[in-house]
């Protein structure tokens, strides 16, 4: 049995942390989605805190935690210097700004030195268990809960729904949309930096386009309505492509046609609580109206 | 409480206020009309810090509001409610009333991640404080629906206990009874009067003269921007100048 898991553990450790730290990463998107922003900078983000931790871990003798503290950090404070002037953009204007963002950070990685230019960072130590990722997970699903029930979340939902009502009930809009940009960036960093710390190696094209693309796929198939779709979407999305291995080079493109129905028939993501309850209400109205 | 002094408002080379200046006392009900056009969202617009004055002051209890920002605005006691109404419709009817007391909900970050008292307590008396709020406009056996559930007067009347919530000292509407018939509007005309009676300035727009005549003390009229006259229901009734307006002008001939 304990043979079994070993073998287990030692093909499949990789995708379960990657479970981990997509549920992390769509997390960080839902955050700006429920201020009703549309940004793209999530994977930027997870990149500019994986090589903050990954250089921190390789060039100094910090222990783990201070890698991803600056990994936490690094993004924040990013974020909060293009937040100011970004999110006065709304819609696809703040997306089209934000992927730009994104890939300005990646050509300045490309060709800086001290992050390995084009090579990336090689020789990464393997510092994270799983226990790590659970616990930062449970931490932000706590954090993002709290808040959802606070005047903090309202407030954020009030932004979403209609920015000029929220602004005339005394909400300082500008204040909370740059709070959720700051702490999505402060969550997707974190990400990456657990995320390098097992992977060995880390490059430039890790974060570009594609990965910002899947980002937010993850949150929208899952549903950004609460806080369990981003998991859902994100746990789905990352064992997808491994179950579909049978398929060979008709993998992508099933990948790519589940998505589209998904988007297609369920609009709100696959959990959407406010579906649930129609369907109940249903059921329970064809229920009663059997008995008459 | 609130004076407005040579306001003027272009967008670029229009014109839609020149000079408007009129002084609203406290406690009472003022009535601004004017026809279609006329600029009497823009003067709402200007108050709550939407938009700017080109020129002229705006003071609220002698504070000049000129550079303040909008939530500050509303955090100083003015609170509004829009022509097109503007709920949060994907929200229950309670949590409208809610987010309208954000600014009056202090507790910590530490507080809120722990559930502490402090966070406890401000929660349940916001909820209760709205919950009275939904019952002043009797709306509060629905205050577990969706706001987008209501039917338009419904609307309207949660408008006016999300923008009490915010503890304003005056309270503007913007054409109020806009789109209702006889029966809700005789029914928000009470509501209005009884939300004066607790103590609220309030600052009308309205199209319906029946509707302003009988529920203000003062009204201004604007017609083409300018403030044409101002008076008690009465003296505006008979001027000349507002009959024209209204009316046109009789044929000389």
């Amino acid at each position: 049995m304990l043979e079994w898991w070993d073998g287990f553990w030692a093909i499949y450790s990789t995708l379960i942390f990657g479970i981990g730290v997509n549920a992390m990463l769509a997390l960080s998107i839902y955050l700006t989605l429920s201020c009703g922003l549309l940004s793209l900078a999530n994977a930027a983000f997870m990149g500019i805190g994986a090589y903050a931790a990954a250089m921190i871990s390789m060039q100094t003798g910090l222990p783990f935690p201070v890698a991803l503290l600056a990994a936490a950090i690094f993004p924040a404070l990013v974020a909060l210097v293009i937040g100011i002037p970004t999110l006065r953009l709304s819609g696809v204007y703040l997306a089209i700004a934000t992927l730009g963002f994104g890939e300005v950070i990646r050509v300045i990685v490309l060709n800086m030195e001290i992050t390995g230019g084009p090579m990336g960072l090689n020789g990464i130590p393997l510092k994270t268990e799983w226990w790590h990722i659970v616990l930062l997970l449970g931490i932000i699903l706590f954090i993002l809960a709290r808040l959802r029930r606070s005047k903090t979340g309202r407030a954020f939902e009030a932004i979403k729904e209609d920015e000029t009502a929220a602004r005339l009930m005394g909400i300082n809009v500008a204040g909370y949309k740059l709070l959720a940009f700051v702490l999505g960036a402060s969550i997707a960093g974190v990400a990456g930096g657990l995320n390098a710390h097992y992977t060995f190696t880390i490059g430039p094209g890790n974060y570009a386009f594609e990965n910002a693309v899947d980002i937010l796929t993850m949150a929208v198939f899952g549903g950004t309505s609460n806080l369990v779709g981003p998991v859902i979407g994100s746990t789905i999305l990352t064992l997808l492509p491994e179950a579909m291995r049978y398929l060979k080079d008709f993998r992508l493109a099933a990948n790519g046609l589940i998505l589209i129905v998904v988007i297609l028939y369920l609009p709100k993501g696959i959990w959407d609580p406010a579906r649930f309850r129609t369907f109940r209400q249903k059921f329970m109205q064809s229920k009663s109206g059997g008995a008459n | 409480m609130l004076r407005l002094d040579g306001i003027s408002k272009n967008f670029g080379g229009l014109e839609v206020l020149k000079d408007v200046s009129f002084t609203m006392p406290e406690g009472s009900i003022f009535g601004l009309i004017g026809p279609n056009g006329a600029g009497k969202t823009t003067i709402v617009n200007l108050i709550t810090g939407l938009l700017r004055p080109s020129l002229g002051s705006i003071r609220f209890t002698d504070k000049d509001l000129a550079t303040v920002a909008p939530h500050k605005i509303t955090q100083l006691g003015i609170a509004r409610t829009f022509q097109n109404i503007r709920l949060f419709k994907e929200m229950s009817l309670l949590e409208n009333v809610v987010v309208g007391m954000h600014d009056h909900l202090n507790y910590g970050v530490a507080s809120m991640l722990f559930n502490l008292n402090s966070f406890k307590n401000a929660e349940s008396k916001a909820r209760e404080r709205a919950l009275e709020l939904l019952s002043w406009v009797k709306l509060d056996h629905k205050a577990h629906m969706l706001a987008d559930n209501l039917s338009y007067g419904e609307q309207r009347k949660l408008e006016f206990a999300r923008a009490l919530a915010t503890e304003p000292k005056l309270l503007l509407l913007d054409e109020p009874v806009a789109g209702m018939n006889s029966a809700e509007k005789n029914e928000l005309m009470t509501e209005i009067t009884n939300i004066r009676d607790r103590g609220f300035s309030i600052f009308m727009i309205e199209h319906d003269m029946r509707f302003v005549m009988s529920l203000c003390e003062r009204i201004a009229v604007l017609n083409f921007g300018k403030i044409i006259a101002e008076g008690t229901p009465t003296e505006i009734r008979n001027n000349p100048e507002v009959i024209e307006a209204y009316l046109g002008k009789e044929d000389a001939a």
